[in-house]
């Protein structure tokens, strides 16, 4: 990264604390696809000037996999230990590209002792634009075909279809919907813990159901909104060997791109 | 000997109601049998939901034609149970059409004349649905978990209805035609039995129509007497259930898993550098470690689980649109209702036998729903979005995970390696956590 991210350690040692906790989770830290989308995100906020720290090394596992696979001691593990972690900082706001810790910290964290505002990075983004902070032109992405992947986590479980959809909109693109969105949007297959295990016997996998589906719309970009759907849709797409014709990218991928960041 | 007719009649309404009243109060046992839950937050918009899903039948419409023609029946059901009243009047006091003399002239006859519009409405809808469901070949109506009892007691639904619709009408052509001769007096107005059926019985003797009249209209009172108690059979339940399940329904953002909280207690406990772990528990804590965590059998599951299985109608909108399901998985949240209800039912009466539930040596798990099929859910909700009746199928899944891996260490074993990482490494890939910044320097 050519600019520096500041933990919230560093915010405490300053005495300050950041507008928002970017909370990048497992995936974006270390999956090397997810990771692009962390710095694209990062760089985002960078050039609007929006003050953001992240845990690094003090952030865990929200425990969402593991809770979804069954195992609350585990989960209630993380959480607690990561409440105790965040209401330390006296973290107010957080913000995640990735909806299973957007649903975990938001829904499942109250109840336990920790309460914030938690928002999807395409939610934070939005509330940015609308307030003028955050200007989104087409660029590259004018007139070419984009179909959104609504993840299961963002739409049915928390009710947000709009906010990944209006930012999408300001690329000027042609955004075609699968037939299959918004509350009967279709699983890429890797939610509640599926990610971490082989699929059950079945005819085919989830993911390329999906795919296939948002390839009959001869797409230029499919977008997602999380990084296991953007896994699963990129798995998906080579699988159909259209990696060469059709990319797979986060919502904040293509505004980075547009923007030339 | 005049009175035989009501005395009779007076026998069947209470039998009929009895047994109804009977199988009504063991469906409540068996659900009791579930653990409590608290569901008695929210009132207003409890009541909200079930006027809006159950009375509104707001998410039946998303499916334009299933929703349309089951607004027939459903209309259609209801209004005509207003009939049940006059035939209980007229039945208990030999009076007839008793309605009429409340309702005065017009409104009599606006009255049945809506009811004649409602039971061909009826008639139509049960005809199309029959024939969608045994020729057409709508997928998730013929799937193989349908086959033997689920898809006969569809099938003799629609048939009891189309009866006694048609026994309605014809009651009411024999009361028409006689009313035309003057040998009844005119009441009520009947545009639909009158130009459908009217043309034929104009041609039947006055006895004959008198006979008709009375056998149709016992046939519609016997038939309904007989339908209410069909209904503890049948999947045909929902009629009834529907509006509890609405109103006990999760109000909670669908996302939100519901946190153990004897295990907050526990890790707490475990984190707390201050607590004593051989210090004795304090009095009465005890009672609060659950004998089990997630769900095994019936037992475990909670009462509104249990009544979500008596209340399901096996529409299949669940599994038609279940990710696992459509891509060939064992999985059908159907199913898992379905099986629940069917495992609920042999423990009742395992107990109405024994008095008291005696081991059968089964489990809901295993004996009913495997764990390929539970394993095989990706907990994404499109089945309980999809549930015209705010039933909640990922829930009994989500509790019967939990059993698997907090009860039997059951999980498969790359979920185990997941869970393994998620507790030493704070991800669930084996990764430092101390590189998880690595991303700001690459």
């Amino acid at each position: 990264m050519d600019f520096n991210i500041k933990t919230m350690a560093e915010y405490a040692a300053e005495g300050k604390a950041p507008e928002v906790l970017f909370w990048v989770g497992c995936a974006g830290s270390f999956d090397d696809r997810a990771k692009k989308i962390t710095k694209a995100f990062c760089k985002i906020l960078n050039k609007i000037g929006v003050e953001f720290g992240v845990l690094g090394q003090e952030e865990s596992c929200t425990g969402d996999p593991a809770k979804r696979a069954g195992n609350e001691f585990v989960f209630q593990m993380m959480a607690l230990t990561n409440i105790e972690v965040l209401n330390a900082y006296e973290v107010k706001k957080i913000v995640t590209a990735c909806p299973h810790c957007f649903n975990t910290l938001k829904n499942e964290y109250p109840s336990l002792g920790g309460h914030f505002e938690v928002v999807h990075h395409t939610q934070f983004l939005k509330t940015l634009m609308e307030e003028g902070r955050l200007k989104i032109e087409g660029g590259a992405f004018k007139g070419k075909k984009i179909t959104f992947h609504d993840p299961c986590y963002l739409g049915r479980a928390n009710n947000e279809y709009e906010a990944p959809r209006i930012l999408l909109e300001k690329l000027d693109a042609e955004l075609v919907e699968m037939k299959r969105c918004k509350t009967n949007g279709l699983c890429c297959g890797a939610g509640g813990a599926q990610m971490f295990k082989e699929p059950e016997k079945g005819n085919k996998d989830i993911n390329i159901e999906r795919t296939e589906e948002a390839l009959s719309f001869e797409p230029k970009v499919i977008a997602t909104g999380c990084p296991f759907c953007n896994t699963m849709m990129t798995d998906g797409v080579k699988h159909f060997n259209k990696n060469e014709e059709v990319a797979v990218k986060d919502i904040v991928e293509l505004l980075a791109e547009a923007d030339d960041l | 000997m005049q009175y035989i007719d009501n005395v009779i009649f007076l026998i069947l309404l209470v039998a009929g109601f009895g047994l109804f009243a009977k199988s009504l109060l063991k469906i409540y046992r068996n659900i009791q049998l579930g653990k409590e839950i608290n569901r008695s937050d929210k009132k207003s918009e409890r009541w909200e939901t079930m006027a809006r899903v159950a009375m509104g039948q707001s998410k039946m419409v998303k499916r334009p034609v299933a929703g349309i023609l089951h607004l027939f029946v459903y209309v259609g059901f209801i209004i005509i149970n207003i009939e049940l009243i006059e035939i209980i009047v007229d039945g208990i006091f030999g009076t007839h059409r008793f309605l009429s003399s409340i309702f005065g002239h017009a409104f009599y006859s606006f009255f049945t004349a809506t009811l004649e519009v409602l039971a061909l409405l009826v008639i139509i809808g049960v005809v199309v649905f029959f024939i969608r469901r045994n020729f057409y070949g709508v997928k998730r109506l013929t799937m193989k978990e349908l086959f033997g009892w689920p898809k006969h007691d569809a099938n003799w639904i629609l048939i009891i209805e189309f009866a006694l619709m048609i026994a309605f009408l014809k009651m009411n052509t024999a009361d028409w035609a006689l009313q035309q001769r003057g040998l009844l007096p005119e009441h009520g107005s009947f545009p639909i039995s009158s130009t459908l059926l009217g043309p034929i019985f104009s041609n039947f003797s006055d006895g004959f129509l008198f006979f008709t009249e009375k056998a149709a209209w016992w046939f519609h009172f016997v038939g309904i007497l007989f339908f209410m108690n069909y209904l503890y059979y049948s999947k045909h339940l929902h009629i009834i259930l529907a509006f509890p399940s609405t109103w006990f329904a999760n109000l909670d953002k669908k996302g939100k898993f519901n946190n153990l909280e004897s295990v907050t207690k526990e890790i707490k406990l475990m984190m707390d550098p201050n607590a004593d772990p051989y210090a004795a528990p304090a009095e009465g804590a005890e009672s609060d470690v659950p004998s089990k965590f997630g769900a095994e059998d019936i037992f475990d599951l909670n009462q509104v689980q249990l009544l979500n299985a008596y209340s399901c109608t096996e529409c299949g909108r669940c599994t038609s649109v279940c990710p696992a399901n459509i891509t060939g998985k064992k999985l059908s949240p159907r199913l898992i209702l379905m099986k629940t209800r069917d495992r609920l039912e042999e423990v009742g009466k395992n107990i109405d036998k024994n008095g008291k539930f005696v081991d059968d040596g089964k489990k809901l798990l295993n004996d009913y729903i495997t764990k390929e099929e539970l394993w095989a859910c990706t907990t994404c909700n499109a089945c309980t979005e999809a549930c015209p009746i705010l039933l909640d199928p990922l829930s009994i899944i989500f509790e019967m995970r939990r059993f698997l891996v907090m009860e039997q260490s059951a999980a498969p074993q790359e979920l185990n390696l997941m869970m393994t990482n998620v507790e030493n490494n704070a991800a669930p890939w084996q990764y430092n956590q101390a590189d998880r910044l690595n991303w700001a320097n690459d």
